[in-house]
């Protein structure tokens, strides 16, 4: 009995302490003293920074070398040309110490799992031994979508837990209704796919069979998942032999101590950098984006789901001045019946891939910053879900339109203190996103999901216009990919690719603008594609003057008669249709069946061989007032294809002249005119905002807007009655003017029920923000 | 690192050189860059009251030499309001909410659908200056974007003596 009481009480991390011991010891230490794990002072780095610096530049190194090694094995394109992966390294209580470049998003999401597993006994039951697999991608314990799948491999020494690694692959189907990893039709998480909690699939460095057996089965490209599989599995192998290099050389005790002082020392810089870089202060912003579901292109299983709506995702910033810092998102929108739901994790985890741009733009991406950050998302709202059914396959449609107006927020800071370089107006919608499936090329059951827009604009800064076609939010390291690697991986041929012309917003300093493909289907079987992106908003405001990127549409056309016409030898769509207000290729397709609109988000439609799809990538937002845009840049744009020419005149007021060969010059002199006109008209069309005001409360009190803006308000006001206090309180509305979802004429199911997944018999969720 | 003050005009004017710039990106933040770049801007307004903070390209908040009252003054030189209210709600704006009006910025098809969402313009009521946009939702109350606390920034963060405000 004595021994058997002596083998339950002694837990697997090094020095005997269970997991959920040596977890709850870090935590409370943490919240005692305000430094992670009780860490005031950092012993290691302070009495031997070399030993330390050169623990932290090895294991970071070899992180990034597992990335760049374990990608190769993949034959996803999504992995392999985008760099859809990510390797991290945890300590024992699950914590990140440092990451590799990619998808850092998930610094947060496999750490949220492995609490998971602690929190949940895993110790015990499955058990957690040396050379164990795990692979998780539930996001309702803190994954961003279900299509990242994470392998976690826990780390031993000497038969004891000395921390985890974590490897993370974007794959390209999850076996979700519809095909491609991040689809539509599904309004529940019973249709996003596979959905695998923290699983144990192999022991002794050995996949289980039955685990291959089952998972291959359960989504379209079984090659890719499989081969993303032994990337994940292969990198982190990779790095658990670093470690155990590492401490054969450095020893235990120094690894075991730079596990803990590398997350207390990534808060240090955080609250540094703020110190540093902004102003104290509070910074407001919002951010919008559409999901227009009333459209009979869209086809959801459920009627309750098939309705025009719009998220809200207010947001306050508080830096105080100590240089802690504060993110409250009071009055976001309630989670729906959509794939657009985010967890508390993936939403705030998020928010360091954009620092990493900005504000700790260094190696030390860890857990550190998220202990410097205080999170308010209250429950029951799209980022912080309160029912287990929700879905999640795309959150990145509003995690980018979110975030976007951090970038604002944190900009006005730079801008004050005259750290321009950092300022940055926003980032691109990163859509659209092309998807689809069915037979490909090769007969087998398919389905893509192109990456394409790894590549969309940038913001525009207040030195310098965004980058074009450059970059994606979500990964630092993005990529277009090659045309030829596409094309190899879908049965869509490319028949034209360019920049979107006016698709960055308009400024002193313009966004970077988008591009656009234009895929033709070939030599596919029983195919579909649909569209996901912004459309009827565009999410991403401009800076100081600067406009909006502009929003989306679609482009698809079917019975095209391409095959006859190109025997013909006639004009067919390649490039070339840049303004969709003046369209070439409808001409050019008498025949075709073509729907050219604002519907950017639709479900699997049927397509044919010889159909076409436009791949519309979105432009970056602006800075700055136009009229002060250097006029030869207008000239400069409108040449390289980046501006309609229309827009020369009644953006930028810059009026053209012919330069030769077809280029346009600037007319200068008319050009001030011009300038000097736009600013006396909008001083005639403006109105004192005052007046403004009181027309548009009038319109309030008629309830003069769409249902979808109402609903908006409804919703907001249910879940954040703060925000309902301060909109009742600008407006001035009177005590009777009340605004309910319940008397609105759409469905709204979740109002009143929900149920938590904390709610289901012995589980214990993680909370990481204040609710 | 620190910066010569003619570089950091070049940033100001969109005329930085590359090499600068990286280094201004790559490398820990110079803390007296506050004090040059107000000097600067200081150069190019045609007022002399001295710029606290700079709000945007055309707007800072000043104290005004003549009460020496913090306000929010625009480039051209109207002073919407106190330096901590919020100054749209002073100023002129335009809405854009009819297909006409964006695509007048827009491409149809590109263009935000106006019952979805609109554009806003906020012009200064002397210039004609477009200082900033927003592009809410209709019904959305102006947001108060920005409330610095100048005080702790200038005396805790920069060492800097707090201008004094009537």
């Amino acid at each position: 009995m004595n021994i058997q009481a002596k083998v339950d009480t002694r837990g697997i991390v090094r020095g005997g302490e269970t997991l959920k011991q040596h977890r709850d010891r870090l935590m409370e230490a943490t919240r005692r003293t305000k430094h992670y794990a009780g860490l005031e002072r950092l012993e290691m780095r302070d009495s031997d920074p070399i030993k330390y610096n050169k623990l932290f530049s090895r294991l970071r190194a070899g992180v990034v070398d597992a990335r760049e090694t374990a990608k190769k094995i993949a034959a996803s394109p999504i992995v392999e040309q985008e760099g859809e992966l990510c390797f991290t390294l945890y300590n024992a209580a699950g914590d990140s110490i440092l990451t590799s470049t990619g998808i850092i998003i998930h610094v947060g999401t496999m750490g949220a799992a492995i609490k998971y597993m602690i929190e949940n006994g895993w110790e015990h039951n499955p058990g957690i031994r040396d050379k164990d697999i795990f692979c998780n991608n539930d996001s309702l314990i803190g994954n961003v979508h279900p299509c990242d799948i994470h392998t976690i491999v826990p780390i031993f020494h000497e038969g004891e837990l000395i921390g985890w690694v974590g490897g993370v692959t974007h794959v390209i189907d999850t076996g979700s209704v519809g095909p491609g990893s991040m689809s539509t039709g599904q309004v529940q998480r019973f249709g996003d796919g596979y959905s695998i909690t923290c699983r144990k699939i192999g022991e002794n460095d050995t996949l289980f069979r039955d685990w291959l057996h089952e998972s291959q089965r359960m989504v379209r490209t079984t090659r890719y998942w499989m081969l993303d599989e032994r990337t994940r599995v292969a990198g982190c192998h990779m790095i658990r032999d670093l470690v155990q290099e590492v401490i054969a050389e450095e020893g235990i005790e120094a690894y075991w101590k730079f596990a803990y002082e590398a997350v207390e020392h990534g808060r240090l810089g955080l609250q540094a950098r703020i110190r540093a870089m902004t102003i104290p202060g509070k910074y407001r912003q919002v951010g919008f984006v559409d999901v227009p579901y009333a459209h009979e292109d869209v086809r959801v299983p459920s009627d309750f789901a098939k309705v025009d709506t719009i998220m809200h995702t207010p947001s306050e910033i508080t830096i105080r001045g100590d240089g802690t810092w504060r993110l409250d998102f009071e009055g976001a929108s309630r989670w729906g019946w959509h794939t657009y739901n985010a967890h508390q994790v993936s939403f705030t985890s998020g928010i360091w891939v954009m620092m990493t741009q900005s504000l700790i733009p260094t190696e030390m991406i860890n857990d550190g910053a998220a202990y410097g950050t205080e999170f308010r998302l209250p429950k029951g709202t799209w980022m912080n879900p309160d029912d287990r059914r929700v879905a999640f396959s795309y959150s990145w449609h509003f995690l980018v339109s979110s975030w976007t107006a951090l970038w604002r927020g944190l900009s006005r800071a730079y801008f004050g203190r005259g750290y321009l370089e950092e300022v940055n107006s926003g980032n691109a919608n990163t859509s659209n996103w092309l998807q689809g499936g069915g037979f490909n090329q090769y007969d087998e059951i398919h389905a893509v999901n192109s990456f394409e827009c790894a590549a969309n604009g940038v913001g525009a800064s207040a030195f310098s216009d965004g980058i074009s076609h450059a970059a994606a939010v979500w990964n630092p390291e993005g990529d277009m990919g090659d045309m030829e690697i596409w094309e190899l991986a879908e049965p869509l041929i490319y028949l034209g690719r360019q920049i979107k012309a006016s698709s960055g917003g308009a400024g002193k300093y313009r966004g970077g603008c988008g591009f656009e493909s234009l895929r033709m289907v070939w030599n596919a079987k029983d195919w579909t594609m649909f569209f996901m992106g912004n459309g009827h908003i565009s999410s991403d405001w401009g800076l100081m003057g600067g406009y909006p990127a502009a929003s989306g549409y679609r482009f698809e056309a079917h019975d095209t008669r391409l095959k006859e016409l190109i025997a013909e030898g006639g004009p067919i769509p390649h490039g070339g249709d840049t303004d969709p207000q003046n369209p070439v290729w409808d001409g050019q397709l008498p025949d075709a069946r073509i729907k050219r609109d604002k519907q950017a988000i639709t479900t699997e439609a049927m397509f044919r061989d010889y159909d076409l799809y436009l791949n519309y990538m979105r432009g970056g937002p602006g800075f700055g007032d136009p009229l002060d845009r250097e006029p030869q840049k207008v000239a400069d744009d409108v040449n390289g294809g980046y501006l309609l020419e229309r827009f020369a005149d009644s953006v930028y007021g810059v009026v053209l002249k012919e330069a030769g060969d077809g280029m346009k010059g600037v007319d200068l002199a008319a050009t001030e005119v011009r300038r000097q006109a736009i600013r006396k008209q909008r001083l005639a069309e403006s109105v004192p905002t005052s007046e403004w005001m009181a027309e548009e409360r009038q319109r309030i009190l008629n309830k003069d807007a769409g249902v979808h803006v109402q609903q908006m308000y409804a919703a907001s006001f249910k879940l954040g009655p703060r925000f309902e206090e301060q909109f009742r309180a600008f407006w001035n509305l009177p005590a009777d003017w009340k605004l309910c979802e319940a008397d609105l004429p759409i469905p709204s199911y979740g109002r009143e029920y929900s149920m938590d997944i904390s709610e289901l018999p012995d589980v214990r969720t993680v909370q990481f923000v204040e609710e | 690192m620190a910066y010569t003050k003619a570089k950091i005009k070049d940033l100001v004017d969109g005329k930085i050189d590359r090499d600068t710039l990286h280094n201004m990106l790559s490398t820990p933040k110079d803390r007296e860059r506050f004090q040059i770049y107000l000097e600067i801007l200081q150069e190019q307004v045609e007022w002399d009251d001295p710029i606290i903070l700079p709000l945007g390209p055309k707007l800072y908040i000043v104290q005004r030499k003549s009460d020496k009252k913090w306000v929010i003054r625009s480039q051209a030189g109207h002073d919407f309001c106190d330096w901590d209210q919020n100054w749209k709600l002073y100023a002129r704006v335009r809405v854009r909410s009819t297909p006409q009006q964006m695509e007048e910025i827009y491409p149809r098809l590109m263009a935000p659908s106006p019952d979805w969402q609109v554009i806003r313009e906020y012009f200064c009521p002397l210039s004609g200056d477009l200082l900033e946009v927003e592009a809410p939702t209709p019904w959305y109350p102006v947001i108060h974007d920005f409330e610095p606390d100048i005080e702790t920034f200038y005396k805790d963060w920069l060492g800097l003596p707090v201008p004094e405000r009537a």
